[in-house]
This record gives structure tokens, C-alpha cells and sequence, in this order.
């Protein structure tokens, strides 16, 4: 085999071994010691040696079993260079046992790396991890991502973002932070926080709805691994198959949401072949999954709205009283505004957009709705029904002015200039 | 591991229990420390006087500092502490939320710097 060749296999082996089976290692071998920046930086350098060995000596057979084997090496090494002492001699001699058993184990045998990832994931969520790290730590941790491409998506600066994962690793490491799943009577909290994690990722991701930006869309490509990967793990979680319903639906719906032109397309306009539906009805399956475990919460029942939109579209027919309902129980559940918003709408289309509107003149004392480009596109959508033409002009102007997007943008000001016609 | 709980609880409030009152608080305090031994958690405690009783000292310039007062005036004060051993942090948390200070004041949460950790 030429150098280049092997080189090249080499590369893409590891590339491989590093989407499958990353977060897997990441979470083995960091379980013991909880110390995942030590165990990044084992894997990084197994990684970095495996790119010099493996066209040399061609790819292993059991190429995760040699990578943590090296990683093992690495980590001793950290070790001794960090602790002295007799009970830290003991403690490590324990680690390096225990660690060179399933690395026996796993260069006979496939792959039998116990898959601690959920584990790793609950401690990522721990309610000491500061609530906004969270998200960006379980990226990291599981899927190996950079701090400057975790900022782009979430909008901070790589050095801010770079200092906050470090502090949560940190914290992780010192103050004994656990990696295991909550007993079942904690569970329903906890696992909250982790689903809460990836849903902020999935939303991140799929903020650059043009596609733009693959940084981006990469995101809501991994929160939906990792919402399957809870599922897996956790199969009669109704709350988790919630989730990954959710995304599934948001999901295949993305190839619509933009024009050829890259223009904003609503969901009532979209073009319904251009939807994803095998995506489409894995949800309805996990949502159907999820009803008859009797433990409703705020993911089934956005996965629930998703799918009476969905199939308002593809019958014609539209159920508002059981979209009102479900608005009714989400705004329940969270008291958000943004919800409030949505639910005005749907009753706009049972009672009327005049009945809407005293909805959104109720919710206008919330300080934060004047900043919020949704409520007052809604607002102009409703004025725009009753022929309050200037209302409406007015607040499709405040939405212009606060919407990121250009696209959107765009969309709300071709609809500003529609009033005039009506 | 080892692990501080920090008892921060308005001190004047205990001057206000009826004395019978006072003994069930007491008596509360033991039990938790009964049971903190039972488990092999324990390792000292200690309650300490209110902060009228504080001085502080600071050295600046090679001069001695020596200030009436506690460090800092706050609506609850450091009362008293544990130092208990346990696996992890969420064994040391279930322990602060069974302490009687997390009822009427806040239980701060602190792991031991080990010795042989250099940073």
C-alpha cells in the first residue's frame, strides 16, 4: 500500500471511529475519575498517535479496542506527572487494572465498551452545572465539537464559551459529580434538565433555517442522535420519546421552509412533497409510544401540536378546538408568553381574530413581548384580518425592525406591502 | 470524598423560640449527627457563636489589622458546619437536604481541596 493510501484510510478509519464511537470512550473512561478534560486530552493525543501508526502498521482490526488503549496510556502518564503519594498510587493502579481488563477485553472481542454516554449526559445536566453550559457541555463532552464552532451556535465569543466549559468540567471533576442515572424517583426531574440540554442544541442548530451555515445545521443533526440515544437507553421515558418526536417533525419539515429563492415559506404555504415522511411518521410512532405510559408533559404535547399541524395539511381539514386544547395544557404546564402567542392564534381561527386580539392585548404587559419579533407578527396578522389596516402596517414595522433573520425579514415586509391591496 | 456543609441560618431567630421550641431544634441537630454516624459519613462538627462575637484580623504591610465585627454583613450567617465523607456530590447533597439548616436556612455545599490535586 503507498503512504498516501494508507494515510488516507488511516484518516477516514479514525474519522469513523470518532463519529461512532467518540462520546462512548469519552464517557468510559471518564466514569471513575470525572475528569473529562484529562480524558479529552487522552483521546485527542490516542487520536494524534493512531494518525501516525495506522498507515504504518495498517488499521487495526478492533480500532476503538487500540484507541483506548493508548488513551489508558496517556491518562497513567497524566496521572503520575499529577499525584504523588502512596493513596494515589493505589487509586491508580486500581485504574489502570480495571481499564487494561476492558481493553483486553475489547481488542478479542466487538466493541464491549459499557455505554456510560446517558450517564455522562446526566452529569453534564446535574442542577450544579450552570443551566445555559449545559447544552454546550454535552456537545463537547459527546460529540467532541470545538468551543469555537459550540460559540458560533450559541452566539458568544470562543474565549467566553472556551472558559465556561472549562469551569464546568472543572466543577465536575472537584466537586464529585456523578456519572450515573438517577434513581427513579429523581429521574423524571433530572432527565428534564438533560432533554432540556439537547433541545437547546436542536434549536440552535435549527435557528439558520436557510442551511447556511453547517456549523449549524450539524447541531440539530447531532441533538437528534442524542434525543435517539436517550430513547434507546431510556425506551419507556414518554417525556424523551417527546422529544425526538419534536425534532422529527421540525425536522422534516426544513427542506420547505425556504423557497429556491431562499425566501421564508409559512407552514401554511409549503410545499407538502418537499416534507420528510419517513421523519413524519417515525414521530406519529414514538407520539403513540409515548400515550399510553399516562405521564403527559411539555415535549409530547408540542410533538402533539406538530402533528395536528402536519395533519391539517395533508387532510385539508383542521381540528383548532384540539389545537386550542393543547394550548391550553402547554400553557398550563409553562405560563410562557411565546406560548400565549401561539394559542391567540389558534383561537383566532375558532372564535376570531377580535377574540385573538383581546388575548394579545392581556399579554401585552409583559415587558418581554415588546422585544419579541413573534408577538407583534402576530399582532399585525390578526389587525390585518380586521382591515385595521395602519394597526397592522405599524406592527409589521416593529417586527421588521427585530427580526435577525433576512429572510424573515423579508417575508414580514412583503406582507406589510400586501395591506395596502386589501 | 470529603465534603464542608456550611450552615447559613439567621442567627437571632433561635433567641426568639420558646424554650421548648429550642430544645426540638437541639434535638434535631443530634439526630442528624446520629445519623451521619450510623452511616460512617461523620467526621466533625461544630457550631459556632453568633457573629457579635467575631473579630478579624488582616495583615497589610507587615501591620496587624485587628477589626471588631465579622468579615461580611449578611442577612444569614455562617452557623455552624459538617465534615462528612461521601462518594459523591449527590450523596453529600442528599445529607444537606436531610440537615435541619436547609428547613429554616441554607446549606452550602463545599468539597474538600485533596492534597494530592494540584490545581
Amino acid at each position: 500500500m503507498s503512504s498516501v493510501e494508507g494515510d488516507e484510510q488511516a484518516r477516514s478509519t479514525a474519522d469513523a471511529v470518532a463519529r461512532r464511537s467518540y462520546g462512548r470512550l469519552v464517557a468510559f473512561l471518564a466514569a471513575r475519575t470525572r475528569d473529562v478534560a484529562s480524558v479529552e486530552d487522552a483521546l485527542a493525543e490516542a487520536f494524534a498517535s493512531a494518525l501516525q501508526d495506522w498507515p504504518r502498521n495498517g488499521c487495526p482490526a478492533n480500532p476503538e479496542g487500540w484507541l483506548l488503549t493508548a488513551a489508558r496510556r496517556k491518562l497513567i502518564d497524566f496521572a503520575r506527572r499529577r499525584r504523588t503519594g502512596e493513596a494515589a498510587g493505589g487509586e491508580l493502579q486500581l485504574i489502570a487494572e480495571e481499564l487494561e481488563a476492558a481493553a483486553a477485553a475489547s481488542t478479542t472481542h466487538e466493541l464491549q465498551i459499557p455505554d456510560q454516554r446517558l450517564a455522562l449526559m446526566f452529569a453534564c445536566a446535574h442542577p450544579a452545572i450552570e443551566a445555559g453550559v449545559r447544552a454546550p457541555l454535552i456537545l463537547q463532552v459527546l460529540l467532541g465539537l470545538d468551543a469555537a464552532m459550540i460559540a458560533s451556535a450559541f452566539l458568544t465569543s470562543p474565549t467566553a464559551m472556551g472558559q465556561r466549559l472549562v469551569r464546568a468540567k472543572d466543577k465536575i471533576r472537584k466537586a464529585g459529580i456523578p456519572f450515573r442515572i438517577p434513581e427513579p424517583e429523581e429521574l423524571p426531574g433530572r432527565l428534564g434538565a438533560v432533554l432540556d440540554a439537547i433541545y437547546a442544541a436542536f434549536s440552535e442548530g435549527w435557528t439558520d433555517s436557510g442551511g447556511t451555515d453547517v456549523a449549524r445545521r450539524d447541531l440539530a443533526e447531532e441533538a437528534l442522535f442524542l434525543g435517539q440515544l436517550v430513547t434507546q437507553m431510556l425506551p419507556d421515558e414518554p417525556e424523551a420519546l417527546g422529544l425526538l418526536a419534536l425534532m422529527l417533525y421540525v425536522e422534516a419539515r426544513r427542506p420547505a421552509r425556504r423557497n429556491a429563492r431562499g425566501e421564508y415559506v409559512p407552514m401554511a404555504e409549503q410545499d407538502m412533497s418537499l416534507w420528510n415522511m419517513d421523519m413524519i411518521e417515525a414521530a406519529e410512532g414514538l407520539l403513540l409510544r409515548a400515550s399510553p405510559l399516562n405521564s403527559i408533559g411539555r415535549y409530547q404535547i408540542e410533538a402533539a401540536l406538530q402533528s395536528a399541524h402536519v395533519a391539517r395539511r395533508r387532510s385539508g381539514h383542521a381540528n383548532w378546538g384540539a389545537v386550542v386544547q393543547l394550548y391550553d395544557a402547554l400553557l398550563a404546564l409553562s405560563g410562557s408568553p411565546v406560548v400565549a402567542i401561539n394559542r391567540a392564534l389558534a383561537v383566532a381561527e375558532v372564535d376570531g381574530a377580535p377574540a385573538a386580539l383581546a388575548i394579545l392585548e392581556g399579554l401585552a404587559a409583559d415587558e418581554r413581548l415588546t422585544q419579541y419579533q413573534p408577538y407583534w407578527a402576530a399582532r399585525a396578522e390578526l389587525l390585518a384580518r380586521t382591515n385595521a389596516c395602519d394597526g397592522a402596517r405599524h406592527a409589521y414595522e416593529v417586527a421588521i425592525g427585530l427580526e435577525r433573520d433576512p429572510a424573515v425579514r423579508h417575508f414580514l415586509l412583503q406582507r406589510q406591502a400586501a395591506l395596502a391591496r386589501i | 470524598m470529603q465534603y464542608m456543609l456550611l450552615l447559613y441560618v439567621d442567627q437571632n431567630a433561635y433567641a426568639k423560640l420558646s424554650p421548648e421550641e429550642q430544645k426540638q431544634g437541639y434535638g434535631a441537630y443530634m439526630s442528624f449527627m446520629e445519623a451521619l454516624k450510623k452511616a460512617d459519613a461523620y467526621q466533625t462538627s461544630g457550631r459556632l457563636q453568633p457573629t457579635t462575637t467575631a473579630t478579624t484580623v488582616r495583615v497589610s504591610n507587615g501591620k496587624t489589622q485587628v477589626l471588631n465585627g465579622p468579615y461580611t454583613e449578611t442577612k444569614e450567617q455562617l452557623g455552624g458546619y459538617f465534615l462528612i465523607n461521601a462518594p459523591d456530590l449527590d450523596a453529600a447533597l442528599s445529607w444537606a437536604a436531610r440537615c435541619p439548616a436547609s428547613q429554616h436556612g441554607t446549606v452550602e455545599v463545599r468539597p474538600i481541596w485533596e492534597m494530592y490535586q494540584q490545581s
